[in-house]
């Protein structure tokens, strides 16, 4: 039977130094979903979703606990290169931040370390149209990326991160930066994705996780300031059914 | 309860107070304006000073009826005593000795610098950064001997009878040793000022660090190393004390590293230190050679400078 879960975490820690973090996260990812993690503010949500890609690792101190399997590998592994989990799983985060380089460049760049060798320019104009960004700069592709606004700057890391077609795409509060307009595209956007990528996104906004997320996490932090997942679940259920007290009272707006 | 109400009232009667939003005069801003601009102005005069007595004192040298501007610039032996003006003599070794020396600096300095931002361990990095800076600490006498007592016979034992005791390789290399903390702390500075989420937007592509320190992380720092290397050639080029001790007294318009030769500096230095009189034209030609390593230093700079603009990358 095919594993439909993109990627899954075993009762996943994550430590800086002395301080647990997050604490004990087993959740299953489904394949080509939308998976949304919410929760206030300092319970991890970042931290969690930074260790699916091992970016934790330019932490100083900062180190895991427990499992995290993508098709069955343990991305904590001693075997495992960090560098190629990365080139698996792709990450688009808060502000946007293009290379300093042209347009083109910063999609190219991508592929090309990750030695593609087919048509540049074919790539290129694949990943714009599927970031929808294509009809908004193929006049311009040589022009600095630092030109553009910010948030066609952030639908360019989506193009970048897709050239590389990583299985799975986390994104950290990818909208948080910018205007409602810019919002609602990366979120139309999101939904075409979801057809060939597994999206995780890290989200402030409540009623973005209910728009635009299948399932959803609720983090919270416990008494000793460790972050948890309190409740998983279809989204659907998160915000009008929840089991847990806490996450009625956070979506309600309750809370605290 | 009570007592919030209270404090809310307070608050009301205050916001019904009159403003006053005249101007009004700071002293303390005016003075520290003035002073300010005094300390700006005083390089920018200090500037105009140097160039204004190198220009009269050199234009006595080329006004001279034996000084022409083809001897000047068109021939290779200087010995202004017996007529012979030719300044490239002295150019090239200034030119020689500065080559040599930033094509040690650079890359070391470069390299190190990017170990220090982009490798190296907090403890690693506080341990490394103050030794190098050391280096920029020592006397440049001690670097002049540092080349004749310690490089050159170093040297001797590659080349045997074909180096001279003074030679310019020498001279140049420790010159190298002496600009490289220079390089490498100032380039270390401007790697380190690259915003992290550039860094991690490479590394979240499955980039190697290699590939991110010299692909994305260097060419966005470009303008400060520019700005390095630009201060790295003016300190090769304006250097006298390894020079005049290590690479020999008298002009020789060579480019052979292993011969002995003056540089501008070095001859300035010298002749400068014996008893001259004010109008000889040993004692103009010196202004004119100063006027020449201006120049030199400049033309210098502004090639840097193009360079640095055509390749760095702006991440603002």
């Amino acid at each position: 039977m095919e594993n439909h879960y993109a990627i899954e975490t075993n009762e996943l820690s994550i430590h800086y130094g002395n301080f647990t973090a997050v604490k004990d996260v087993s959740m299953k990812v489904e394949r080509q979903k939308i998976t949304a993690i919410i929760g206030p503010s300092g319970c991890g949500k970042s931290t969690l979703l930074r260790a699916f890609n091992r970016m934790n690792d330019f932490v100083p101190g900062c180190h895991a606990s427990g499992e995290l399997l993508l098709q069955g590998q343990n991305l904590y592994g001693k075997e495992i290169d960090p560098v190629e989990v990365r080139r698996k799983i792709g990450m688009v985060f808060q502000k946007p931040n293009p290379f300093p380089k042209s347009i083109y460049e910063n999609i190219a760049w991508g592929a090309r370390i990750n030695g593609f060798k087919g048509k540049m320019d074919e790539l290129v104009e694949q990943s714009l149209r599927s970031a929808a960004l294509w009809d908004e700069v193929k006049d311009k592709l040589q022009e600095s990326a630092y030109a553009l606004s910010g948030g066609q700057q952030q639908r360019l890391c989506i193009a970048r991160t897709i050239a590389i077609q990583p299985e799975i795409i986390l994104m950290d509060e990818p909208a948080s930066a910018l205007d409602p307009i810019s919002t609602l595209r990366i979120e139309e956007l999101m939904q075409e994705l979801k057809k060939n990528y597994t999206i995780i996104i890290v989200t402030h906004n409540m009623q973005q996780a209910a728009r635009a997320s299948d399932y959803t996490a609720m983090m919270m932090i416990d008494e000793r300031r460790a972050g948890g997942v309190i409740e998983f679940d279809g989204t659907t259920r998160i915000f009008t059914n929840p089991k847990d007290k806490r996450t009625e009272d956070y979506v309600t707006g309750r809370f605290g | 309860m009570k007592e919030e109400t209270l404090k809310l009232k307070a608050v009301e009667a205050k916001s019904f107070r009159q403003f006053d939003l005249k101007k009004k005069f700071r002293i303390s801003e005016s003075v520290i304006q003035a002073l300010l601009f005094l300390a700006g102005i005083l390089s920018v005069f200090t500037t105009i000073a140097i160039v204004y007595e190198l220009g009269k004192e050199a234009l006595l040298f080329f006004t001279n009826p034996d000084v022409t501007l083809f001897k000047f610039l068109g021939t290779t032996k200087w010995q202004p005593g017996i007529g012979q003006y030719g300044i490239w003599a002295l150019v090239s070794a200034t030119l020689l000795t500065s080559v040599i020396a930033m094509l040690i600096s650079i890359p070391l300095g470069l390299a190190s610098a990017i170990y220090l931002s982009e490798y190296a361990s907090y403890r690693m990095r506080s341990i490394l950064k103050p030794i190098l800076e050391i280096l920029a600490g020592i006397p440049t006498v001690v670097y002049g001997y540092f080349a004749l007592l310690f490089v050159t016979p170093i040297l001797k034992t590659f080349f045997g009878d074909y180096i001279q005791v003074y030679n310019m390789l020498s001279a140049g290399l420790v010159m190298g040793i002496m600009i490289l903390p220079l390089i490498s702390s100032m380039s270390e500075d401007a790697l380190s000022a690259v915003p992290r989420a550039l860094r991690e937007g490479a590394y979240a592509m499955g980039a190697t660090k290699l590939e991110t320190s010299i692909q994305i992380v260097l060419p966005a720092a470009l303008s400060g190393i520019g700005a390095a290397v630009i201060i790295g050639v003016s300190r090769a080029v304006g250097e006298t004390m390894i020079v005049a001790v290590a690479s020999g007294s008298g002009p020789n318009f060579s480019f052979n590293p292993l011969e002995a030769a003056e540089t501008m500096t070095g001859h300035i230095a010298r002749i400068s230190g014996g008893d001259l009189s004010y109008n000889s034209i040993d004692y103009t030609s010196l202004f004119a050679i100063a006027l020449m390593l201006f120049l030199v230093t400049l033309v210098l700079n502004l090639i840097s400078q193009w360079v640095v603009n055509r390749f760095r990358e702006q991440y603002e």
